[in-house]
């Protein structure tokens, strides 16, 4: 059995390492198969240094025609699964054609490396980072290895980040006030305010906010759009009566938000939203939908 | 929702605690191996059973404690940062991250008071920030639940806090305003449960609501507690604002629990000072609340209070309590337009407690209150409420407890004033009871205003009242004048003038009273006067000229009147004792002419008036009584008495009253004494007179029973002719006496079978005398038996 996998199994073992690996922050990435893997946290205009280390297997001998590293962005969308599209491809050719015998190690660099996107794992679109080693070969196939690696890029507080405001209501039946103190959020933000209300007329039973996710991929006609509600937290148990104003507290480190990304490459986009539901006795829903910016700062994450 | 059934509800408590019960057992576990998460995730889903809308307030009580009991050992964990290596404040941030408001906001109080104890954060933003996240939960039960949670499970630290000086002013400030504003928000859902569910269970829902207050209450009482809530605060900040609540909420089953609240568990010197505003409030709650019993508590705690020490009186006076508390109730009954009359009662009583208690010397006062009562009093129709009836009593009734002296409530001119808006039933009673306290008191009323205001006061008595018609009770009826007439011996005035004009008012009055009354109050009367008659014949000697108004001569004429307005109505036989006791007097005043006035009266209604042949019988010895006694007469009058009266005594109805009344006559020709009459022929002719009709007795009784009657009568005259002979009377000698015994001894021998005790006793004292020797056995030597 042993010797039969051993023999599909390609002659060498790359390995694909970071220098500063040990010391870099790991965060978790959820590959295809479901498993969670550590992977290190790059950001953008860093650099990537690290080495590939190609190991034949044990009395073989490794014939290439040169052996390459990439470094790429892909875009992949699941409605058109395997059509990656690149947005950066940087390549560092590591070695002339030739022979391996034994354990060979090459140190390469990306100095600088623009990398305007984060990694990001939606629905119907995924955006990676990737590391891609090349053994290329004569007649058989070449030898490929990939190394994942996740990109964030911090954004400074935004110096205009006025608060929502808002009246809304049905005509002689409800009339609530709401109020958010941002419109602009970190991941790991509270989102405080209230909600004012002007009239009761229906039975309430509760009021909840909701975290929605808004992702839209493709454009023109195959626009897909995907929303997912990430979080339902319940503000208000029971029916309040005019002029009560309830309070609203909602930590968002517990939901694994992202930053709201805009036209990522004119492939994707995703966005937030503040969904406020009432909901009365019939358990008919009333809400209000109000869109938050997300953005990741350094400090909090 | 409709109505559910108590079975149903029984199930699904037992589903909660059970719930409870299985998140709490892997709670602990979570707890046992320091497990934060864990421990939050199943404290979580615990609190999600307080989540219920199906259970009543009882039954959520009830699985509200379970729950209670878990976070108990949940905040122990909490505080024990080495468990759980959490700081208090991330865990300040964690527990709000359950995604249901009940439980996040269970734990964030649990975790929050860990935090005030802690001091990390300032108290009061925590505080703060508790009171104002609760705010989520706007289920009346569920909310009152979680707040009443907060409110217990801060209650030590604000305690602490509040009562630490450590820091300033402030933090006490800091205490008191979370506490105001949780007992706002509690008060504010508590009141909205009353509108929650269809009408038709208001009642229900009502008695659910009671079952809650006092959750709100609590936090009344925690502030009492909180040593730095001194008078300056409670003033300024405690009550204005808490009253404002209760006005504000209209509702009056809160307004009238918190209302009650305020005034039981805050101190009486807060009360006191605030008296303005706490009673500023009474008149602004809904009408429907019962809003006396409030302020008649609050009366009761100050009149408590001030009877607790001699020197918060003078607060009393500082802060003038009375006239505040008078205006107040004065408002309420002016406001409360449906208050029926008793409410409005009750409240002129419990301040004329207060009044009394407090301010026991200022009569004024207890004139005023009862002036305002009688202004609410007029201006509805007479009372036709028992309870209201019953509540005047009450009023009236106060006064005289206090002042144990009856002569004090006699000088409120308004005590009058409310009796008159009595029915007539009640007005009696109340005169009994105000005759009741003089007796009881043994007050003496000795001045003839006093003497006027009284009998103004229990006029229900003295005369009937414009609606006479009202069916009367015999016995009551009695009891009533008996007592009256009690009350005519309570007034007296040792100035003989003075007692005149007072006897001349009651006369006056009970005159008044129809012929009903007047055999009760008359001879009452008449002895009070023959009582001053007494008095001015005792000191004579000052009695000089023609000014002075007391004369017996005018007191006789007054009797006379009295005595006669008696025969009118008719009582003869007790006129007729009555004019025997004045001629008796007169007799003493030696007053010749009046007791013989007195005398011709007495025949008069004897003939006239007294027909019944035992009465007569009985007037007769009374007059021959009278008469005996009598020594002012000259013999030309005394004469025709004696004559007309033997003349009476021989023509009584029957023979054995005849003679007895004729033997009995016998004495007015003997009197024992120095100037007496002695006419001994003509006792014997009485006598002789007695025997003959005796004799005329036994035969009339042996023709009409065959056999001849006792010897009774004869043993009686036996008995007359021994006590003459004993007093020397000449004309009565041994030998008639021998004749006598023998005529017995002759009639006894008829039927020997009886022996007749009277006699054997009468004959045995014979013997006696005959062998005691001396002048009195010489003497009855000769009598032989």
């Amino acid at each position: 059995m042993n010797y039969l996998v051993g023999a599909f199994k390609p002659p060498c073992n790359i390995f694909i390492s970071f220098t500063d690996g040990r010391s870099r922050k790991q965060v978790p990435l959820k590959k295809e198969n479901g498993k969670t893997v550590m992977v290190a946290l790059f950001q953008s205009q860093e650099n990537i240094v690290g080495e590939v280390v190609i190991e034949p297997i044990h009395g073989k001998k490794v014939e290439h025609n040169g052996v390459k590293i990439e470094l790429l962005g892909q875009i992949e969308l699941y409605f058109d699964r395997g059509n990656f599209y690149d947005f950066t491809s940087l390549v560092r050719e590591l070695d002339v054609p030739g022979e391996l015998y034994e354990r060979k190690t090459y140190p390469f660099e990306f100095s600088t490396v623009e990398m305007p996107y984060e990694s990001y794992n939606g629905v119907n679109v995924r955006l990676r980072y990737i590391l891609k080693v090349t053994i290329s070969r004569n007649y058989v196939s070449n030898i490929v290895e990939y190394q994942d690696f996740v990109v964030r890029n911090y954004t400074p507080p935004p110096s205009i980040n006025n608060s929502i405001k808002m009246e809304v209501g049905i005509e002689d039946c409800l009339h609530i006030e709401f109020e958010y103190s941002k419109s602009k959020y970190h991941l790991k933000d509270v989102i405080i305010g209230k909600i004012y209300f002007l009239l009761v007329r229906i039975k309430l039973k509760n009021m909840e906010l909701e975290i929605r996710r808004r992702e839209s991929t493709g454009s023109g006609p195959n626009t897909y759009v995907e929303t997912e509600t990430l979080a339902k937290f319940e503000l208000m148990d029971g029916a309040p009566v005019r002029g009560e104003s309830i309070p609203i507290r909602l930590f968002l480190s517990p939901y694994e938000l992202t930053p709201t990304y805009r036209n990522i490459n004119n492939k994707f986009s995703v966005k937030y939203y503040l969904n406020l539901v009432l909901v009365d006795e019939e358990d008919r829903r009333y809400f209000k939908q109000q869109e938050i910016t997300m953005y990741r700062n350094l400090e909090a994450s | 929702m409709l109505l559910i059934g108590a079975e149903d509800e029984e199930k699904w408590l037992a589903e909660g605690i059970a719930g409870v019960q299985h998140n709490a057992f892997y709670l602990h576990r979570a707890l046992d191996s320091n497990n934060l998460r864990d421990a939050l995730k199943y404290s979580a889903q615990m609190l999600s059973e307080l989540r219920t809308s199906k259970l009543s307030p009882q039954k959520y009580y009830e699985l509200y404690m379970r729950a209670f009991d878990e976070l108990r050992i949940l905040e122990m964990f909490f505080k024990d940062e080495s468990k759980h290596g959490v700081s208090v404040v991330d865990l300040y941030e964690l527990v709000q991250h359950a995604g249901n408001i009940l439980p996040r906001l269970y734990l964030l109080c649990t975790v929050g008071s860990v935090y005030i104890k802690s001091k990390e954060a300032p108290a009061k933003e925590l505080l703060q920030d508790l009171v104002e996240m609760c705010h989520g939960v706007q289920h009346p039960i569920r909310g009152l639940f979680l707040r009443s949670y907060l409110a217990q499970i801060s209650r030590d630290k604000l305690i602490d806090i509040g009562s630490d000086y450590e820091g300033d002013a402030d933090t006490v400030m800091d205490a008191v305003e979370f506490i105001l504003e949780n007992f706002t928000e509690m008060n504010k859902l508590w009141v909205r449960m009353q509108l929650e569910g269809p009408g038709r269970v208001r009642e229900k829902r009502e008695k659910e609501r009671s079952a809650l207050q006092e959750l709100v209450g609590k936090n009344l009482h925690v502030l009492s507690q909180i040593e730095g809530v001194d008078l300056e605060i409670y003033k300024e900040t405690v009550l204005p604002r808490v009253l404002e609540q209760v006005v504000n909420c209209k509702d009056d089953l809160s307004q009238y629990y918190l209302m009650d609240c305020i005034i039981q568990v805050f101190p009486d010197e807060y009360h006191l000072q605030t008296l303005e505003m706490l009673l500023a409030a009474c008149p602004q709650v809904q009408p429907t609340v019962d809003i006396k019993t409030v302020l008649s508590r609050l009366m009761d705690r100050l009149s408590k209070y001030a009877a607790s020490s001699a020197d918060v009186l003078t607060e009393f006076l500082q802060v003038e309590a009375f006239t505040k508390l008078s205006n107040a109730i004065e408002k309420v009954i002016e406001v409360q337009v449906d208050m029926p009359a008793v409410g409005a009662i009750t409240l002129y009583v419990s301040l004329l407690t207060f009044t009394l208690r407090v301010h026991p010397d200022r009569l004024d006062y207890v004139d005023q209150v009862l002036g305002a009562c009688v202004k609410k009093l007029s201006s509805i129709p007479k009372l036709e409420d028992s309870r209201a009836t019953k509540q005047v009593v009450a009023l009236l009734s106060a006064p005289l407890e206090k002042y144990n002296d009856t002569v004090t409530a006699l000088k409120i001119s308004n005590y009058p004033r409310v009796m008159d808006h009595l029915d007539n039933g009640t007005n009696k009673v109340m005169a009994m009871v105000i005759i009741e306290s003089i007796m009881k008191n043994n007050t003496c009323i000795s001045t003839a205003d006093k003497v006027e205001v009284l009998f103004e006061l229990i006029k229900g008595l003295i005369k009937d009242l414009d609606s006479a018609t009202d069916e009367l009770d015999e016995e009551d009826f009695k009891d009533e004048q008996n007592s009256v007439a009690k009350l005519i011996h309570m007034l007296y005035n040792n100035e003989p003038e003075e007692m005149l004009k007072i006897i001349c008012i009651v006369w006056k009055h009970t005159m008044a009273g129809g012929p009903k009354r007047l055999p009760f109050t008359v001879p009452s009367l008449v002895f009070s006067a023959l009582r001053l008659v007494r008095q001015l014949q005792g000191q004579e000697g000052d009695i000089v000229g023609e000014e002075v108004p007391a004369t017996p001569k005018k007191i006789f004429q007054l009797l006379s009147q009295m005595i006669e307005a008696l025969s009118a109505v008719p009582s003869p036989e007790l006129a007729l004792r009555l004019y025997l006791q004045c001629a008796e007097a007169a007799n003493g005043c030696d007053l010749e002419y009046v007791a013989y006035e007195f005398f011709t009266q007495v025949f008069v209604l004897y003939e006239e008036e007294i027909a019944n042949s035992k009465a007569q019988v009985t007037a007769i010895h009374l007059i021959i009584g009278a008469l005996q006694r009598m020594n002012v007469f000259s013999v030309e009058n005394r004469d025709t008495l004696t004559h007309k009266t033997t003349g009476y005594s021989a023509r009584l109805l029957k023979k054995p009253d005849q003679c007895r009344a004729v033997y009995a006559c016998s004495h007015l020709f003997w009197v024992d004494g120095q100037d007496g009459i002695r006419d001994g022929e003509r006792v014997l002719l009485c006598l002789k007179r007695a025997l003959r009709i005796a004799n005329a007795a036994q035969q009339m009784a042996s023709i009409a029973r065959d056999s001849s009657g006792p010897v009774t009568l004869f043993v009686e005259i036996l008995n007359k002719y021994l006590y003459y002979f004993e007093k020397g009377n000449k004309q009565i000698t041994a030998a008639a006496i021998q004749h006598l015994i023998e005529l017995i001894n002759t009639e006894m021998q008829g039927d020997s079978a009886t022996s007749d005790a009277f006699l054997a006793s009468t004959l045995r004292y014979i013997q006696f005398q005959k062998q005691r020797g001396g002048v009195m056995g010489a003497k009855f030597e000769s009598i032989k038996l």
